[in-house]
């Protein structure tokens, strides 16, 4: 039996489309879903005699997913054209960027502290997308992506299981789409990942030789794509065998990691700079403003949670889980400064609604300032809180402010005193017998009572004076 | 026969026009019975590949060619015509969109008569290299009108448009305009956009106009240049006059680069240029010997780096989307039958040229090494007029017009652009224009300048043009 322990390295790289709404060299529509071809011009169809211009949005969303992952932004930067002949790829060349990227260096920490490095981030370009299973005998080509802006996120061989390559890959995601770079979704394509792996002896130093694995379209496919090639490279080498550096494709319905055809990752890509579009020079005070203008990250945002706020883990974890969550908390418990409340509410009831509507909370019936509003009623016991479940369900159809419908729904809390004495009156007179046996200190029929008076005053009683008063009236 | 409105200046045919004297269709009959008259035979110069047959639309009134009839190179994207780049690869294809070029021409009321011949996809130095048959030069009709926009050269010294638009790599228009007896200005790079230019090498390809005088091609360039926001290389500068009209040259300094006086250049070429220098320092000018010591570089060069930005740039010709398509089993046999046949030999050559040197393990040998190269040339000039030196003067080309199929020699043919290709790798401005005939046969003299100085370039060829006279024709 062979005591060698494995070690699997991994190298993500990782590709994002960054949400801009035109294309990186032309001012066609990134838009995800049209008909086939209809967002094209000469630029992005690459007619004789078309020029690329790079669009300042994407070059902004770029430098601001390189600050949000710690990178070294480059002053200077150079595209590149990659040249390599496919029918999706009408130049015959993508550009992109090679010898001098826009970004370098960077992290991103993981949930368990630990950091996996970046490399390199550099701009990039879609290909079109060639559609195989559409016309017999034929492919169609749908040049909507075509020119449509991405990043590339290469980062370090640190990755050493499968586990932590998702844990990376969801906090990646994570600051990206907090950061307002990108949707990524990988759904729409917006965020790919093409995985890089190799095993060795555990000590061992040297890398061995890697294979790479395309067509990953979810997280979990990345993970147990990254196992199966894994396992096969130790039984190639405890069989005596060698890997040599190739192509994988992942089938996530035969839950296989097959060789693409040889000819795949044997490409001279002959780099050269893109005499089209000048080095990308950006300014100093610009960069600045754009480190400036990184919003605050997951991670950050978190401990921000959970110190201001005093919420628990677990709490600020589900709060952050989204961005608009995140931004809608903060908004509700900024407004009410009552984070406990606001979190109550967001976790609980925002949710459940926008779960039931299926809608973004982005657009979220009750604004943040509302539902603070509503907060603070409670909180001055002005409603209680069946009222305000109540009022909640109101307010997502009545814009009218929380205290103005609790005032026309008579909601609001009744504490005066002659009123509820009132109350409690009519209940002892209809109750005459559990009346006198809580009279006579049968402690458990309070609650009985108490809920007869809450429900003559339809739950606007203030039940604390209530059971106050219950003890008096009936002579308790 | 007495002058026609067409054989006067460009400026005065607008004018004709803008002031009701003449009409665009007036002009464009004239030009289209000039095309018919040098086009039909055996000895047809075929310089204008598709002619437009329509008569104009309403051209725009008061514009600065207002009806003034004007050929394009076969490689600028317009919406009319064919622009095929003298290939087979693109035959038949109309462009859906417009080159900025083509549209300040129109605006400011050119009438389009014709795309004009040019060497497949602007390689060569002769219009030889067309899949549409050579073009002749209107002078000698033996022999070849220069390259690679033959056609707009010849177009313009037969009389049937006063300007025409050529564009330059490495002399494609300046070698033209010398060898059929015309003025060819290549303007700075950046100054004029070159989006709807089909790309030959970004980084060198410039728009370029040829004029019947001086004047003509000045006002063609004013019109033509500018920052464009679809083209990332055009530079965001004024333009200024360009048309500044003969004057004295007194306060000029002329450099005279000994680099580009060889022992082997031709003596009846160097005695022309002797008798302009002596003309322009009768204008007032000094003449000064300079030297660029990195001319012997500039052709090696200018063949690396031209053919490997051209071996990216026609990738795109692959049979997919369109232009000619050979199908094949399976998408590599298209691409391959589609470019072997759609390609003639000089295309191919560069593109193989340019794919082996920028091939893995060569990029720092040859291309690097060629773009360090072309850095050291640039300085030469940048030296050069930074000592007090406004203008450069040196012969066109190393000869006169010649033979149509007398160069078989590829290299050979490469070293027709020798005097002509420095100007494309340093950015500059430089132009030729006619300073005497040997054997009946045009001698172009050229001028240099620096970035951006195309008034100081025109103010010494206003001077020199007015000084030789009727002498830049004999």
């Amino acid at each position: 039996m062979s005591a060698t322990q494995w070690e699997m390295v991994v190298g993500l790289e990782v590709h994002v489309q960054t949400k801009t709404r035109t294309k990186a060299f032309c001012a066609c529509s990134t838009n995800f879903g049209d008909p086939p071809n209809q967002n094209t011009c000469p630029v992005c169809l690459a007619l004789p005699g078309a020029l690329p211009v790079l669009s300042a949005r994407a070059v902004e969303l770029a430098v601001r997913a390189a600050f949000a992952l710690g990178c070294t932004v480059h002053p200077r930067s150079v595209f590149a054209r990659k040249n390599y002949f496919y029918p999706d790829l009408p130049k015959g060349y993508q550009i992109s960027q090679a010898e001098f990227p826009v970004a370098t260096g960077g992290h991103v920490t993981l949930p368990d502290g630990s950091a996996i490095g970046i490399t390199r981030l550099h701009m990039e370009e879609d290909a079109g997308k060639s559609i195989h299973d559409r016309f017999v005998g034929m492919t169609a080509i749908d040049l909507n992506r075509s020119g449509v802006p991405l990043i590339e996120i290469v980062g370090e061989p640190e990755i050493r299981s499968a586990a932590q390559a998702g844990s990376y890959l969801r906090a990646l995601r994570e600051i990206l789409l907090f950061a307002g770079v990108s949707d990524c979704s990988m759904e729409e394509g917006s965020l790919r990942v093409d995985a890089n792996v190799s095993a060795r002896p555990m000590g061992e130093v040297e890398l061995r030789n890697r294979t790479e694995i395309k067509n990953l379209n979810s997280f979990s496919n990345v993970e147990r794509a990254l196992e199966l090639e894994f396992a096969r490279h130790v039984a190639t080498y405890e069989a005596g065998g060698e890997i040599h550096q190739q192509t994988m494709l992942f089938d996530a319905l035969k839950g296989e990691v097959r060789a693409a055809r040889s000819k795949e990752g044997s490409h001279d890509y002959r780099y050269f700079p893109e005499p089209d579009l000048p080095p990308l020079v950006l300014d100093a005070a610009w960069l600045e403003v754009q480190r400036a203008a990184v919003p605050e990250l997951p991670a950050a945002r978190r401990a921000r949670f959970r110190s201001t706020f005093a919420l628990g883990e677990k709490e600020a974890d589900a709060l952050t889980a989204e961005v608009g969550t995140a931004a809608y908390f903060d908004a509700v418990a900024t407004a009410s400064g009552d984070g406990k409340a606001a979190a109550n509410w967001v976790l609980g009831e925002v949710l459940a609604a926008i779960n039931a509507d299926g809608g973004a909370i982005e657009h979220f019936s009750i604004p943040p300032k509302r539902l603070a509003a509503l907060i603070a009623l409670v909180k001055e016991g002005q409603v209680s809180s069946t009222a305000a479940k109540s009022l909640f369900g109101t307010m997502r159809t009545d814009h009218a402010n929380p205290q103005a419908i609790a005032e026309r729904d008579g909601l609001l809390q009744v504490g005066d005193d002659a009123a509820l004495i009132g109350w409690i009156d009519e209940v002892i007179a209809e109750l005459p017998d559990e009346a006198a046996r809580f009279a006579a200190g049968e402690k458990k029929l309070q609650g009985v009572l108490v809920g007869a008076v809450m429900k003559k005053s339809k739950g606007r009683a203030d039940p604390k004076k209530v059971n106050q008063l219950l003890a008096s009236r009936t002579g308790a | 026969m007495s002058a026609h409105l067409l054989d006067q200046g460009a400026a005065a045919i607008a004018a004709a026009v803008r002031e009701g004297r003449a009409t665009a269709t007036q002009l464009f009959a004239e030009s289209s019975a000039r095309r018919m008259a040098t086009h039909a035979g055996a000895e047809s110069l075929n310089a204008i590949l598709w002619p437009a047959t329509e008569p104009p639309e309403a051209a725009v009134p008061g514009g600065a060619l207002a009806g003034v009839p004007v050929a394009l190179k076969d490689n600028f994207a317009t919406r009319v015509l064919p622009t095929s780049c003298g290939s087979k690869i693109l035959e038949g294809w109309v462009s859906p969109y417009e080159s900025t070029a083509m549209r300040k021409l129109r605006e400011s009321g050119a009438v389009l008569i014709g795309k004009t011949n040019m060497d497949e996809f602007a390689m060569g130095s002769s219009t030889e290299n067309s899949a549409y048959g050579v073009s002749r030069n209107p002078l000698d009709r033996s022999r070849a009108p220069g390259g690679s926009s033959g056609g707009s050269a010849a177009a313009v010294a037969a009389g049937i448009v006063p300007i025409a638009l050529g564009s330059e790599t490495g002399g494609s228009v300046r070698q033209p305009a010398a060898f059929c007896g015309v003025v060819g200005v290549k303007p700075t790079y950046g100054r004029v956009s070159r989006f709807g230019l089909v790309a030959f090498a970004s980084s060198l390809d410039c728009v370029a106009p040829f004029g019947r005088t001086v004047d003509d091609a000045a006002l063609a360039l004013e019109v033509i240049s500018g920052h464009d926001p679809l083209d990332a290389t055009s530079a965001d500068v004024p333009v200024p006059p360009m048309r500044v009209g003969p004057g004295s040259l007194d306060g000029i300094v002329i450099g005279v680069p000994r680099e580009y006086f060889p022992d082997s250049l031709d003596p009846a070429v160097k005695a022309h240029c002797d008798r302009a220098l002596d003309a322009l320092r009768a204008q007032g000018a000094t003449v000064r010997d300079v030297s660029l010591p990195h001319t012997e570089y500039a052709i090696p060069a200018y063949y690396i780096v031209a053919p490997a930005e051209c071996s990216a740039n026609l990738a795109r010709f692959d049979g997919v989307r369109y232009g000619m398509r050979i199908e094949g089993d399976g998408v590599r046999a298209l691409y391959e039958a589609t470019r072997a046949r759609g390609f003639g030999p000089e295309v191919t050559r560069r593109i193989l040229l340019g794919t082996y040197a920028l091939s893995a393990g060569y990029y720092d040998a040859y291309y690097r090494k060629a773009q360090d190269v072309r850095r050291l040339i640039a300085q030469d000039f940048t030296r050069v007029f930074a000592s007090g030196v406004h203008a450069i003067f040196t012969p066109t080309a190393p000869t006169t017009a010649f033979q149509i199929g007398a160069i078989s020699d590829p290299y050979e043919m490469y070293m027709s652009d020798i005097f002509t290709v420095t100007a494309n790798l340093a950015g500059i401005p430089g132009m030729s224009l006619p300073i005497g005939r040997v054997n009946g046969l045009p001698v172009g003299g050229q001028l240099l300048a620096s970035h951006f100085a195309e008034p100081m370039m025109f103010r010494v060829a206003y001077a020199l043009e007015e000084a030789l006279g009727q002498e830049a024709h004999r």
